[in-house]
């Protein structure tokens, strides 16, 4: 284990720890009630992936992994928080506290699930011969935390900023798996992520204008 | 067993009896400063020792043995844990005898006889803060065991001394796992010092007490000894911390007696560091209700588990 660690270079140190601090962040918003912190995890997490793809760029001398990384900082830092927290001025959803399963279990199915994707990713990763590829799991772990995120969640916007923190994980394990995808797939997710969330953003104030509430449970009733 | 060792081990129990209460009083200090409030002085906690230890002690009368002994066994296994610990230097002959296992152990008994004790007497806010601290330590213990095991996994070995060499003294690393274990840490010794998330060491009002509700029946050497052995319990978690996150400057086995006084400064230099982020985070955070306890402390286990599984995955 002692030489296992210290052979890696440093930049793949960094990676690892950011990928680590990725896998937190995803496990702090599924602990999350608050809304408004919710966004606020969701931006703190596009800094973490913003800064290992830079450091992953600067590794591997990979010129459009800056393009990407600029353009998660862009997205996922600046504008996306910056409309969620909008939306949720406007649908005044500050203090909005839910959950479908109480926080402790979440976080037992959470661990589960992060046992699971390490398993799965182990083989993946034994094939792969990128410095990241040890992060692989941490990807795929924190892709299946939002996941659940979205399962436990009952309101509308918790469940959209668990989609985009997915989002969020693909693109990680896109770049630890392969140094990223080619640059028109990733601008092509970009603007779908973007679209969605102004679609969705209209969606919101339709489903509140129909139901008085944005709890999804309502949508399983069917009416005449 | 050499002269040496024996000499760090004096001085590094000396050390840590002497230092506990200041540091207790340098936290408080710190509270108030960040609060506002006039802050109390540096020393109160000597003063608060000195002033019990003069006074008679009076003893409920239906006392049974199991009250009297509980100060001296609390300050004993306190007193055992500061001689485990590596807080100055990792050459301790005292602490071939236990291991990090056994620390979580001591911690334990602590925890059984003041619980006991407070029970013993029979009065209602006794058995409240008892039942109260065993909810809060059950919960603790393992996750403070996960946190000292993601330590003995990178280095190899459950004993304090060789887990800080290991730690300190090679080539420098960075250890996602450490960052997951660090935050279960914290949540963990904040649950286990009677600090604000969890408990309020300054309250007054007894249907929120969990620590102090144990010690109210106290009086004197007796309330002076538990005193002392809370502060060093204090002390003994931020050696914990200090020694599993920050390792550096601990004086290593082969080096010398000066190394051992250069080590002092370095150690006093990072506990008022440390006290002053106590004071910040108890200052930050608000009380939480005592049923939040047990979730606030499952995350700590959480986090501490991911920490070992990160391990796993990164390290191999």
């Amino acid at each position: 284990m002692d030489e296992a660690m210290t052979g890696i270079p440093l930049h793949a140190q960094l990676i690892n720890l950011f990928a680590a601090v990725l896998l937190l962040l995803a496990f702090a918003m599924l602990a999350q009630r608050r809304v408004l912190s919710l966004v606020n995890l969701f931006a703190a997490q596009g800094v973490a992936l913003g800064v290992s793809t830079a450091i992953v760029a600067f590794a591997t001398n990979q010129p459009h992994l800056y393009a990407s990384a600029a353009l998660t900082f862009a997205l996922k830092v600046a504008l996306l928080p910056w409309l969620l927290h909008r939306l949720i001025r406007k649908l005044d959803v500050r203090w909005d506290v839910e959950g479908l399963i109480n926080v402790p279990t979440t976080m037992l199915i959470g661990i589960v699930l992060v046992v699971f994707a390490f398993n799965l990713a182990l083989p993946i990763a034994q094939l792969a011969s990128t410095v990241t590829r040890a992060t692989l799991g941490i990807a795929m772990a924190s892709v299946m935390l939002s996941f659940l995120m979205m399962i436990t969640r009952r309101k509308a916007l918790p469940q959209v900023i668990g989609f985009l923190s997915m989002e969020n994980g693909l693109f990680f394990a896109a770049t630890s798996a392969t140094y990223g995808m080619p640059m028109v797939v990733e601008l092509g997710i970009a603007l779908d992520v973007l679209v969605g969330m102004l679609i969705l953003g209209v969606f919101f104030f339709q489903i509140r204008e129909q139901f008085d509430s944005l709890d999804l449970q309502h949508f399983e009733k069917l009416k005449e | 067993m050499t002269l040496a060792g024996i000499a760090s081990q004096l001085l590094q129990l000396a050390i840590a009896l002497a230092l506990a209460p200041l540091l207790v009083g340098w936290v408080n200090q710190c509270r108030a400063w960040l609060q506002n409030k006039s802050a109390p002085p540096l020393l109160l906690p000597y003063f608060t020792i000195r002033k019990l230890f003069v006074k008679d002690a009076v003893v409920a009368d239906n006392a049974s043995a199991i009250f009297r002994i509980t100060p001296y066994v609390v300050f004993g296994a306190m007193c055992c844990a500061a001689a485990i610990v590596p807080s100055l230097a990792t050459d301790l002959p005292f602490a071939s005898a236990a291991d990090a296992i056994a620390l979580v152990g001591l911690f334990a008994l602590a925890r059984v006889f003041i619980a006991l004790a407070a029970m013993d007497i029979g009065t209602a806010f006794g058995s409240l803060g008892a039942r109260r601290e065993m909810l809060v330590g059950f919960l603790a213990e393992p996750a403070l065991l996960m946190v000292l095991f993601t330590a003995s996994l990178i280095s190899g070995s459950t004993s304090l001394p060789s887990i800080v060499d290991t730690l300190a003294h090679r080539e420098l690393a960075i250890y996602p796992s450490l960052a997951f274990a660090g935050v279960a840490f914290t949540m963990v010794s904040l649950a286990e010092n009677a600090r604000i998330p969890v408990d309020n060491p300054a309250t007054h009002l007894e249907l929120t007490m969990i620590h102090e509700a144990m010690l109210l029946e106290y009086s004197a050497r007796h309330l002076a000894l538990m005193e002392w052995a809370a502060a060093l319990k204090l002390f003994n978690y931020s050696c914990i911390g200090l020694a599993l996150f920050c390792p550096y400057g601990i004086a290593a086995a082969e080096s010398g007696f000066l190394a051992l006084l250069g080590a002092a400064p370095v150690l006093i230099a990072k506990l008022a560091v440390g006290g002053f982020l106590l004071a910040t985070i108890e200052t930050l955070s608000a009380k939480m209700r005592i049923f939040r306890a047990p979730e606030f402390l499952g995350t700590a286990f959480l986090l501490a588990v991911l920490g070992m599984l990160v391990n796993q995955m990164l390290g191999s």
